[in-house]
């Protein structure tokens, strides 16, 4: 990367651009927390990220359940993984994705960030649950077993419970904002279940097996498995930009129905 | 930064790592108990206990699956690559059971060092191919089996 940017002259272009970037990212985030700026630069997006989640879940699951080969080991049975691991994948990230907005709604107290974290949680938890129950049901024709309690699994049961606990404390309290930062500790305390249920496989012995994919190495799939759970890992993540997107646009009709900017949007 | 923020920022990064740090030590304290299953070497080197109920866990050893004549018993070698242990089974094994897989067995480890199970589950590893490359996979390694024998005479 340095290369590439040393190419132009030097450290002082480099010092400009990391400052220009800086400037551009503060911007972005002050922007971030005006939610009418966010209602009216999201309207456009909708349609395209509708239309790619179809598109993706259609094309990834017809590769993954009619055109990618089956195992030589498991037999078709494997094909669960096109719905468990994006599940699995995505719960993880959108717990981190509502501890990090709850910490902004801690410091800088930004409605949004409270928003976001509120709206992020029930999604979250779906997703959990999906991963929880395709786990199961591919685990008994492969392990011999609905359920263990290794720690793999009992840590990503654990990701659930934690959801539900933030869920619960958002709606808990009196006062929206007291609910909110309840929320938010809980989802920063429950930061730590996260790196033990990526490194559970490889710090203690479990049943289930050490991850697939690897940033730094080859995976060991495939690639006529593996493109079609990758494209089913992008479209699942586009599948949740768009559930957020829609429900932080809900959240902000609701909460600024007063203002004059959404009795417009109502009214027209 | 506001200092009213920084502040916020600081407690927030502090419970962070208090509470990473405190589960980190407990999960340290807690690992034996946290692992599903015993290695043939721990149960070879006398850590496991004797007539209670724990998991064991290992590659079947290639060859050593003997099969009752009459029933469901078999008895099979399990190794870790250092240590080896006989497990003996009265039941269905599960469908991914062959030579060379990942297996967790639970049960009682007998006197005789014989590990008698009530519940064999299949572990499976991180790779996924189709058949026909995991068949030229194995011909490969026959072939190249086959070749360093010539070799040899």
């Amino acid at each position: 990367m340095s290369d590439a940017l040393c190419f132009g002259g030097g450290v002082k272009t480099q010092l400009i651009a990391v400052v220009v970037m800086w400037q551009w990212l503060k911007q972005l985030y002050h922007r971030l927390g005006s939610p009418k700026w966010f209602y009216e630069i999201t309207t456009g997006w909708i349609p395209w990220l509708a239309v790619l989640s179809v598109v993706g879940t259609v094309v990834g699951l017809v590769m993954g359940l009619l055109y990618a080969p089956a195992d030589y080991l498991q037999g078709n049975s494997f094909r669960i993984i096109y719905i468990h691991v994006p599940a699995a994948l995505l719960a993880q990230s959108a717990f981190m994705m509502m501890a990090v907005a709850g910490a902004v709604y801690l410091i800088w107290r930004m409605k949004m960030a409270a928003w976001v974290a509120k709206v992020i949680a029930p999604v979250g938890a779906s997703f959990c649950l999906i991963a929880l129950l395709t786990g199961a049901i591919w685990g008994k024709p492969t392990w011999g077993t609905w359920w263990v309690w290794d720690a793999r699994l009992t840590s990503m049961l654990l990701l659930l419970f934690l959801y539900f606990g933030v869920m619960a404390l958002q709606q808990a309290m009196e006062s929206e904002d007291s609910a909110y930062r309840a929320g938010a500790i809980l989802s920063l305390v429950g930061l730590v279940n996260i790196p033990i249920i990526k490194y559970s496989v490889e710090w203690w012995n479990t049943l289930h097996q050490p991850a697939t994919l690897k940033l730094t190495e080859k995976p060991s799939m495939h690639p006529d498995m593996l493109i079609p759970l990758l494209i089913m890992i992008v479209t699942t993540y586009v599948f949740f930009a768009l559930l957020i997107i829609l429900r932080t646009r809900n959240e902000i009709l609701w909460h600024e129905r007063k203002r004059s900017w959404v009795k417009q949007i109502l009214e027209s | 930064m506001h200092p009213k923020r920084k502040k916020r920022l600081t407690l927030i990064l502090f419970m962070v790592l208090g509470v990473g740090s405190a589960v980190g030590l407990l999960m340290y304290s807690l690992s034996q108990n946290i692992n599903l299953f015993m290695t043939p070497t721990q149960i070879a080197t006398g850590e496991a206990p004797v007539g209670r109920t724990i998991r064991a866990g290992g590659l079947v050893e290639p060859g050593t699956v003997v099969r009752d004549d009459s029933g469901l018993g078999v008895r099979f070698v399990v190794t870790d690559g250092q240590s080896e242990v006989t497990i003996a089974y009265d039941g269905i094994l599960p469908d991914l059971f062959r030579e060379g897989q990942g297996i967790v067995a639970m049960g009682k480890l007998g006197e005789d060092g014989v590990f008698v199970a009530s519940e064999v589950l299949a572990k499976h590893d991180e790779n996924y191919m189709p058949p026909e490359v995991q068949e030229a996979l194995d011909k490969a390694h026959k072939d190249g089996k086959q070749a360093l024998e010539e070799a040899r005479y």
